[in-house]
């Protein structure tokens, strides 16, 4: 075989994997859309996305998914409310107090965090935050929003610490030496100069780890309750929609109304996610720009 | 010329870790002057800027030896609050470094920080210290605009008027121009000129046709030592030592 056509083979190989990947997903979301957007139209679009009661089993059965969507917007803003306030601290901690010595081996450990999988966060909710909660609190079930809260925001930490303190770190120097050499003290340099310079890539962090949260599916379903009904407080078990998902694709018979708004709800979810993750994307150009490219 | 002494250096001495960066510094800087420091390249006249407003506390395990007096205090006493000698003593760096922020934030970041909080006081600050830095014209109508749109000219400007904002006595000044184009170093040194007038000066400069057009006195650094400092005048038609002349005359450098 000459060179020429070695090269063309490779092309072609190579242009063959390259399409399947894109093949696979757009299969996948294809597939997504088939599957459930007929119970968009046999519902009705504010009727499956407003209404309260989410009985599918029921006769008649009844798919209201706002209780679920609730479930995963609670879970997931308690989530970013413990998350964000603790991994931002410890990002400007990292960035600015900790000695060069001690971040280059802090870092990497925090970043290993990420790679712990769900289903041991799950065990430790489960088992050990659970119980906790419902002692303190005095609570029938440990196994509440709360609790769900609690492990996704630790789970998130990881990924929004590290991305803060990319950030934090793309601020120029010159920012700093300018604000300190007006007299400026660091905590004020740090509050008044750094953080805002930093904060697209802040909330790029806050995006990635809240699509992370709302995507968790292992965590909540072993952790979250598993009751559908709307949520009325952060210490009741709730069901948000990829527990959902989780819990009762296994028993549905496939193309039955119930499928279909299971695949209705992972439809929701997909958008959800993917709006997440195109405002991180756009956060995170507009950062670039505004620390390099001006 | 001005018979005051504005900064007084008594043997000073610097230290990155184990290399001595300055050595027996001694100097007396006039109030109300321009005094350029010259001198090739890491030979320490950014480092000696940088003591006169201890931003060189910034880097890890430096040592100052000596005293450096501004109206009777040693900068170096412990009683010093080095937030207030920044505010006596400003900074414009050779990299203009405007903050992301607004024209108007920018001058009024530092009055701000120190307390200023009425708008209308802002307002007066920042155009005062506007015109002070020969911006004012030039931005009045887009005060509300990035900082970052203006030109690397106007930029530096724009710095000068961020430090003057806090009402310093005394200018740093860390080669202002050499990020700029000759049209904007024209400005910036007829601004010096003028602002030589309220404040004391000091400039880093690598040009010694600058330091020659500028200043009223001249300090030739060589490897971290003053080998002459006087009027510029005589520092550029009759230096004393035969290094000052070999770099004047361009020699090395």
């Amino acid at each position: 075989m000459d060179w020429k056509t070695k090269e063309k083979l490779i092309k072609y190989i190579l242009l063959i994997f390259a399409m399947s990947s894109i093949m696979f997903l757009t299969g996948i979301v294809i597939v997504l859309f088939r599957e459930g957007l007929p119970i968009f139209y046999k519902i009705g679009i504010i009727d499956f996305l407003f209404g309260q009661e989410w009985y599918p089993t029921y006769d008649p059965a009844s798919f209201g998914i706002l209780p679920l969507i609730s479930a995963s917007v609670l879970v997931t803003l308690g989530a970013m409310i413990f998350a964000v306030p603790i991994g931002l601290s410890t990002s400007v901690f990292i960035s600015y107090i900790m000695p060069k010595s001690i971040k280059n081996f802090i870092k990497p450990t925090i970043e290993l965090l990420a790679g712990i999988p769900s289903v041991i966060y799950g065990l430790f909710g489960m088992k050990i935050l659970g119980p906790f909660l419902k002692d303190i609190f005095g609570l029938p079930t440990g196994l509440t929003a709360l609790t769900a809260s609690i492990m996704l925001g630790i789970m998130a930490l990881p990924t929004i610490i590290s991305l803060s303190e990319d950030a934090i770190t793309s601020v120029p120097k010159k920012f700093r030496d300018a604000s300190l050499a007006l007299g400026g003290t660091r905590w004020e340099t740090i509050s008044k100069v750094i953080l805002p310079t930093a904060s697209s890539g802040i909330v790029t962090a806050i995006m990635l780890g809240m699509g992370r949260a709302i995507g968790e599916t292992m965590t909540v379903l072993m952790v979250a309750g598993g009751a559908s009904a709307m949520p009325k407080s952060i210490l009741k078990p709730v069901r948000p929609m990829t527990a959902t998902i989780a819990a009762e694709m296994g028993e549905t018979p496939v193309g039955s109304n119930h499928y279909q708004a299971l695949f209705g709800i992972a439809i929701v979810l997909f958008i959800i996610t993917l709006s997440f993750n195109i405002i991180a994307d756009l956060t995170r150009k507009r950062f670039y720009k505004k620390v390099s490219g001006k | 010329m001005s018979e005051n002494v504005k900064i007084e250096i008594k043997d000073l001495n610097f230290y990155y870790d184990d290399f001595q960066a300055l050595k027996n510094i001694n100097m007396n800087i006039p109030e109300n002057e321009i005094t350029a420091l010259i001198g090739p390249s890491g030979c320490g006249k950014s480092t000696f800027l940088r003591v006169i407003n201890r931003m060189n506390d910034l880097i890890d395990h430096t040592k100052v030896k000596g005293e450096v007096i501004i109206d009777g205090q040693n900068l170096y006493s412990s009683e010093v609050d080095v937030v207030e000698l920044r505010k006596k003593v400003g900074m414009v760096f050779q990299q203009p470094n405007p903050f992301p922020k607004t024209i108007f934030d920018n001058v009024a970041y530092g009055p701000r920080m120190h307390g200023e909080k009425n708008k209308n006081n802002l307002e007066q600050i920042v155009e005062e210290s506007l015109r002070g830095a020969a911006l004012w014209g030039e931005v009045k109508n887009r005060l509300y605009q990035p900082a970052l749109d203006l030109s690397g000219g106007q930029q530096q400007r724009l710095c000068i008027a961020r430090a003057l904002a806090v009402k310093p006595e005394i200018l740093l000044m860390d080669e202002p121009a050499s990020a700029l184009d000759p049209v904007a170093t024209a400005k910036i040194e007829e601004l010096m000129a003028d602002l030589a007038k309220n404040y004391t000066i000091v400039i880093v400069t690598h040009s010694m046709q600058q330091a020659a057009r500028v200043s009223n006195e001249t300090g030739f650094f060589l490897m971290g030592e003053v080998i002459e400092y006087g009027e510029t005048g005589k520092i550029f038609e009759n230096p004393n030592d035969q290094r000052t002349e070999d770099y004047i005359t361009g020699r090395f450098g």
